[in-house]
Order: C-alpha cells, then sequence, then structure tokens
C-alpha cells in the first residue's frame, strides 16, 4: 500500500498528455469523417444520403463504449492486433464522424439555398461552389456546436481508460488501486477535465451568444 | 480472414442478455424519472430563488457537464463508501445516470419555462380561459412541446451511456455481454450482439417518442 504524495498526484496530472494526444488525434479524424458525411447528408443525391443516414443513426444509437470495444476486436478477425491507442483513436473518430457530420449538415442548411443557386446560375461547379460559396457561411455558425462537440469529445476519451489505454481516468484507477484514497483520486481526475473543458463550454456559449446578437 | 464466426454461445445465453435489456430499460427510465423531479425543482430554483442557491444550481449544472460520465460514476461507487456510504452496483449506477440526467434536465426545462413569453399567459386570459386552463393549454403544453425533443433524446443518451456502469459490476446489458464473453471467449460476437441489441433499443425509443409527439403532441393546425 502507497501513500497518496506529489508523485502519485503528478503521474495523473501529466498522464493528461495522453488524453490531449487522443483527443486531438480523434478529432482530425471526426473532422475528415464528418466533413464527408455532412457533403453527403447536403448533396441532394439519394445514393449518398441514405448510407450517410444509416451511419449517423447507427453511431448515434449504440454506445461509445461498445464501439470502442469493436475497434477493439473488429481488426483482430482481419489478423490485425491493434493497441489501446489506436482502437480508442478508431472507435472515437468514427462516433465523431457521425456526430460532426450530423451538426455540420445542420449548420450547412442554415445557408439559404438562393446561395448556391445563385452560384449555379453563375455557372459554378459543385467544388467551388461548396468551398467558396457555401462551407465559408456555414463555418461561421458551425463553430460554438463544435467546441461543444470537442467537450463531448474529451469527455469521451475517458472511455478508452476502459479499454485500458493509461490517459487521466486509467492513471487514476491505477493509483487508487496502490492507494484506495478514491474521493482524493476521482476528485483530482474530475478536476483536471473540468479545466479543460470548461473554458471550452464557456467559449462555446459565448460565441453562440455574439452569433445570435450578430444576426 | 481465417476467423470463424460462432454466434451460438452468445444467443444461448440469451436469457442473460434479455434481463440485461430489461435493466439498462430500468435503469434508464429511474434516471430520467427521477432526474426530471430533479430538474424541475432546479429549473424552478434557477429562476427564482435566491442569488446563492442559483449559484450553487449552476455550479452543479458546469461540474456535471464538464467531467466525464466514469469519473462521476467512480466518485459515487469508490468514493461514498469512504465516508460510510454503502450502495449496491445497481443502486450506485440510477444515482450516477440520475445526476447526470438532472444537470442537463435542468437547462432543458428552464428553456421550456423561459419559452412561454409573458403575453401568452395575458393573451390566454384575455381570451376568458379560467386560470387551470391557461395553465393547461397556454403553459403546460407548449412547454412540454418546446423540452419534448431535447428530454427524448437525453433519455436516450443516457441509455447509451448507462453501458458505462458495466465498469462498477451493474448488471445491465454491457455487464451481461462482459460476463458471457469472459466464459465463451466470443469477444466479437458477444459485443457485436449487445451492440444490435442498443441499437434496437434506441430505435425502438426512437419510434415510441415519435409517436408519443405525434398522437399527443403535435398541435392541430401542425407545427
Amino acid at each position: 500500500m502507497r501513500e497518496l504524495g506529489p508523485n502519485e498526484i503528478f503521474f495523473i496530472i501529466f498522464s493528461v498528455r495522453w488524453t490531449f494526444l487522443l483527443a486531438a488525434i480523434a478529432l482530425v479524424g471526426s473532422a475528415i469523417g464528418g466533413m464527408l458525411i455532412a457533403l453527403a447528408l447536403t448533396s441532394g443525391k439519394r445514393a449518398l444520403e441514405l448510407p450517410a443516414i444509416a451511419i449517423v443513426r447507427v453511431f448515434q444509437g449504440t454506445p461509445l463504449l461498445m464501439q470502442l470495444f469493436l475497434a477493439f476486436f473488429v481488426p483482430s478477425l482481419f489478423g490485425f492486433n491493434i493497441d489501446a491507442l489506436t482502437a480508442a483513436a478508431i472507435g472515437l473518430s468514427l462516433n465523431g464522424s457521425a456526430f460532426l457530420g450530423d451538426i455540420w449538415r445542420g449548420c450547412i442548411q442554415t445557408v439559404p439555398r438562393g446561395q448556391s443557386e445563385a452560384a449555379t446560375a453563375l455557372g459554378l461547379s459543385y467544388v467551388p461552389r461548396t468551398f467558396e460559396i457555401v462551407l465559408p457561411q456555414a463555418t461561421r455558425i458551425a463553430i460554438p456546436p463544435t467546441i461543444g462537440y470537442l467537450v463531448q469529445l474529451i469527455k469521451g476519451t475517458s472511455l478508452a481508460a476502459i479499454i485500458g489505454f493509461v490517459e487521466v481516468t486509467r492513471a487514476g484507477q491505477i493509483i487508487n488501486n496502490m492507494t484506495f484514497t478514491p474521493f482524493a483520486i476521482f476528485g483530482i481526475v474530475g478536476a483536471v477535465y473540468f479545466c479543460i473543458c470548461w473554458p471550452l463550454s464557456l467559449y462555446s456559449s459565448y460565441m453562440e451568444r455574439k452569433l445570435l446578437l450578430n444576426r | 480472414m481465417t476467423y470463424k464466426f460462432n454466434f451460438g454461445p452468445i444467443f444461448e445465453a440469451w436469457p442473460l442478455l434479455l434481463n440485461g435489456a430489461l435493466q439498462t430499460i430500468w435503469f434508464s427510465a429511474a434516471a430520467m424519472v427521477l432526474g426530471l423531479l430533479i430538474a424541475v425543482i432546479g429549473a424552478l430554483g434557477k429562476t427564482s430563488a435566491p442569488k446563492w442557491v442559483r449559484f450553487i444550481i449552476s455550479a452543479y449544472i458546469e461540474i456535471i457537464r464538464n467531467t466525464p460520465f466514469p469519473v462521476q460514476l467512480f466518485i459515487i461507487f469508490f468514493g461514498l463508501p469512504s465516508i460510510g456510504i454503502r450502495m449496491s452496483p445497481n443502486v450506485t449506477a440510477v444515482l450516477a445516470l440520475t445526476l447526470n440526467f438532472a444537470a442537463y434536465g435542468i437547462e432543458i426545462v428552464r428553456a421550456g419555462i423561459e419559452s412561454i413569453p409573458k403575453g401568452q399567459l395575458e393573451a390566454g386570459r384575455a381570451l376568458g380561459l379560467q386560470p387551470l386552463q391557461v395553465f393547461r393549454y397556454v403553459v403546460l403544453k407548449p412547454a412540454i412541446q418546446a423540452i419534448y425533443p431535447a428530454l427524448t433524446s437525453q433519455f436516450i443518451l443516457t441509455m447509451l451511456y448507462s453501458s458505462v456502469c458495466s465498469t462498477i459490476a451493474a448488471t445491465e446489458l454491457t455487464g451481461a455481454a462482459n460476463d458471457i464473453t469472459s466464459r465463451t471467449f466470443r469477444s466479437f460476437e458477444g459485443y457485436f450482439t449487445v451492440t444490435v441489441i442498443y441499437f434496437l433499443l434506441s430505435c425502438l425509443f426512437w419510434m415510441l417518442f415519435r409517436l408519443i409527439d405525434r398522437r399527443f403532441l403535435a398541435s392541430p393546425q401542425g407545427r
């Protein structure tokens, strides 16, 4: 049995770098996947919309924990044994793609139809119409909910602890198994997440209010 | 791909899966009912209580919403016994889900209360409605209509979160899957089956909530 000393506390707090690493990888993955899904959902083509709707439904209708478990076990069916970080990154990216895709679909749909129709009338093809006319206008609206989703994503990384990736929550569990001081340890773990997520939440709602005022 | 799928042992354990699914529904329903109760009180407090009460409610909301659910669960499950409060995993799970639901619920209910303009009450009275009629048709129904979508999606989120409660050995659906896979060594099949069951539950509630919305909440002239 060990005492809960500064070394143990530093171990927990510095494990936040793995939380950040996982969140950063998952954010990049989610942004790429989310963009593809949002574009598919707003494409107006049934063949693209239906699979995108199915993906969003499946990922929003099943627990993130199960998605992480399956991200861990499915590659091993094909003979690839992946580590917990890779599995968590894949699971969180797929989950984030579905959620961000749905959020961004809403943002793209707030851009008036006339904008894209006018661009078509001016002879712009799909790529410049989307990337130079529609998306820049949607981005402004997309910032607050995207940051809001980032908070969900950072909180979601704590589930990687359950498949054995050592980030802040898992570090807390490891230290708790040695010191048996759960209140202090999970209090510290909670405080670490709070210090990351609260400013983001405040910023998100500040931006949202600013957008509402400017409308 | 050389892996041979074998779902047999998983399907043989169907009573465990059924029991787990019922527990999952029970956990989330209990959390929603209790959480909603706290949410209504909290929302009233947040709109009309003294400043220090409002501060405590806001702090509660911010703390719950900005920390991960597993950490909340661990504080309650491992932390409370150290100050002498002992609860079974299932009770802990319902308590944690309730406290989590309540934090989101307070903001949802408050938005519902604030969505009713004062002029609407006055208009109701001016049209000659009795006070009870004003409450029922002018306050309650529009408020429920306003919070219904957010509340029902929060219920589904809570149901999906509840899978985390398997980590403290609560006996819900994921717990049943852990149990089955540890005996059969069929991890993929076990978790895949349970994921499908979760998805079916989500679909069931999506449809149920839409049915209730159409049947009881939609205004005659449509929305």
